[in-house]
């Protein structure tokens, strides 16, 4: 292979993540997923395929669910990355995670935090989404275990939660 | 943990930039859009490029402009696409970009991307250990065709949902480099090889895709998945026709999409139905034309025969669908998905 005459340098850039500039050095080919992971200490987001098949990575990119795996790190310079671990402020839960726990909508919970952040855009954009919406706005996030019912309904409650605080 | 491999990283702000780039580093070098499909098989090491030209940066591939028809640029996400008013017209394209993978792949995955996808294989998009343990096959590393052992090509499958659609709504597609630049019919652009499945060569870049009027015309795009999600097409069939008043059939296209290594049109089926009305008679002759075309492999998700047997059905359920019958029920319980 032609790589052995390639120069292998680390990258550079100002990435900002959950509203936070934070300066991070890692080696050019490093997806997003593994820069949040193992370079930011982000572990919230899930590793699940790697290949684009599951959603566990699900974050937001300029405020749309992307899949981090699939994401060179190098391209996220100017863009705003969220993550799950910056739903909750402070101590206080997104209504989102408040109406998963009290719904048991995450069971082993790998699924969970794509799901929370696929499902934070759906309601910015769409604040009192009917069954199907929710239905097509998460069908790129595999859940394995707790079935979908309770998901659809954590996020029901949460956007009626959403409504009346508003 | 499948990491990528190295690669050097270019991000080039426009077209003429990255064509040079692309001519200066010859066949190394690869362009990358969303990376929904390139980044998976980097993982796998079906391809590994020295260099990534990144054209995310590139605004002029995101442009969309009416002249005679319609010009998308081929940098658009495919949710752009979907999006699009000025793409309404064009149901065909918006259906078929709509049940390509999911909302998030359609987030980063480009229209450029989505022509030029790679075709696929149950023995070829597998890790590199697996592969390995067969000892690879004709499409990569390998020097037989595990589907069809006696196959001197390889029989990889194209699984673009979007280039049947366009094909049969009649799309060109530009392709510009450092030197010279073309624009063919679409359909011209793929080759019935599952390796040198593109006539594109490695130093031209796709920038736009440009549809003819869509004055009266009514167009539509079905496809066969396991899943309501996620799936490749195992089979896709486009129809695009153009009514006169009375609802006789002036002109005509038909494709296939995923039963061949590309996509393409079948014109004694088109040509069956000008001059008539789409009756159930002349339905069923067309679809029966149309699904003799279809040869599909033994290298994708479900039965084989299956997947043959209900061609004629699908072509059937494209054209009742332009003759104005309400598909919907249909479509809910196959596409599992409102479009
Ligand atoms: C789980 C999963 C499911 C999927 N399901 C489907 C599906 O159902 N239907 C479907 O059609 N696709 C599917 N895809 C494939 C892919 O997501 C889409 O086809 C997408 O549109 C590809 O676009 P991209 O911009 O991400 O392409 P990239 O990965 O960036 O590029 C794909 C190829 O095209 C080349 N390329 C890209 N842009 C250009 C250009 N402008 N000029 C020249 N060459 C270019 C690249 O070099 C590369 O070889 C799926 C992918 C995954 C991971
Ligand atoms: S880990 Fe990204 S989609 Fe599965
Ligand atoms: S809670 Fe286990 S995968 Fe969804």
């Amino acid at each position: 292979m032609s790589q052995g005459v390639m120069v292998r340098r680390n990258v550079h850039i100002d990435l900002r993540v959950n509203g936070e500039t934070q300066e991070a050095s890692f080696a050019p080919y490093k997806t997003l997923l593994e820069v949040l992971r193992e370079d930011l200490g982000l572990t919230g987001t899930k590793h699940g395929c790697e290949l684009g098949e599951c959603g566990a990575c699900a974050v937001l990119v300029d405020g749309e669910p992307q899949l981090s795996c699939l994401v060179l790190a190098v391209e996220c310079e100017g863009r705003s990355i969220e993550t799950v671990e910056g739903m909750a402020k402070g101590a206080e839960l997104h209504p989102l995670q408040a109406a998963f726990a009290d719904l048991g909508a995450a069971q082993c919970g790998y699924c969970t935090p794509g799901i929370l952040m696929t499902a934070k855009a759906l309601l910015e954009r769409e604040p009192s989404p009917t069954r199907d919406r929710i239905r097509e706005a998460i069908s790129g996030n595999l859940c394995r275990c707790t079935g979908y019912q309770q998901i659809y309904e954590a996020v029901e409650e949460a956007a009626r939660r959403m409504k009346e605080s508003a | 943990m499948m990491r990528l491999p190295w690669f050097e990283f270019r991000a080039p702000s426009s077209v003429a930039e990255a064509a040079r780039i692309l001519a200066a580093e010859g066949p190394d070098a690869m362009p990358i859009a969303g990376g929904t499909d390139l980044l998976p098989n980097m993982k796998r090491r079906h391809q590994t490029p020295r260099t990534l030209v990144s054209l995310r940066r590139i605004e002029s591939l995101k442009k969309v402009s009416n002249g005679a028809g319609l010009t998308l640029g081929a940098g658009l996400t495919l949710t752009e696409v979907i999006h699009e008013p000025k793409a309404q017209p064009y149901g065909a394209l918006r259906q078929a970009a709509a049940q390509v993978a999911t909302v998030h792949l359609r987030n980063m995955g480009t229209l450029g991307g989505n022509l030029c996808l790679d075709t696929r294989c149950t023995y070829y998009n597998q890790n590199y250990e697996w592969r390995k343990a067969i000892d690879f096959c004709l499409k990569k590393d390998g020097g037989i065709c595990w589907v069809a052992t006696a196959s001197k090509r390889c029989v990889a499958m194209s699984s673009t949902d979007c280039a049947p659609a366009l094909i049969a709504i009649g799309a060109k597609a530009k392709l510009v480099s450092a030197t010279d630049e073309r624009e063919l019919a679409l359909e011209s652009l793929y080759n019935n090889d599952g390796i040198e499945y593109l006539k594109r060569r490695p130093d031209e870049i796709l920038t736009e895709i440009r549809l003819p009027p869509a004055a009266g015309w009514r167009s539509t795009y079905w496809k066969l998945r396991r899943r309501g999600a996620f799936d490749f097409p195992v089979l896709g069939v486009a129809a695009a026709a153009r009514f006169a008043k009375d609802g006789t059939v002036e002109e005509a296209r038909i494709a296939l999409g995923a039963v061949a290594s590309r996509p393409f049109l079948v014109p004694k089926a088109a040509e069956a139905l000008v001059g008539k009305k789409l009756t159930d008679d002349v339905i069923a002759e067309a679809a029966t034309l149309a699904a003799s075309r279809a040869k599909p492999m033994d290298n994708a998700d479900l039965d084989l025969y299956w997947r043959k047997q209900v061609a004629a059905d699908f072509v059937g359920y494209a054209l009742r669908e332009l003759r104005g019958d309400d598909m919907r029920g249909t479509r809910l319980r196959i596409a599992r998905q409102i479009l």
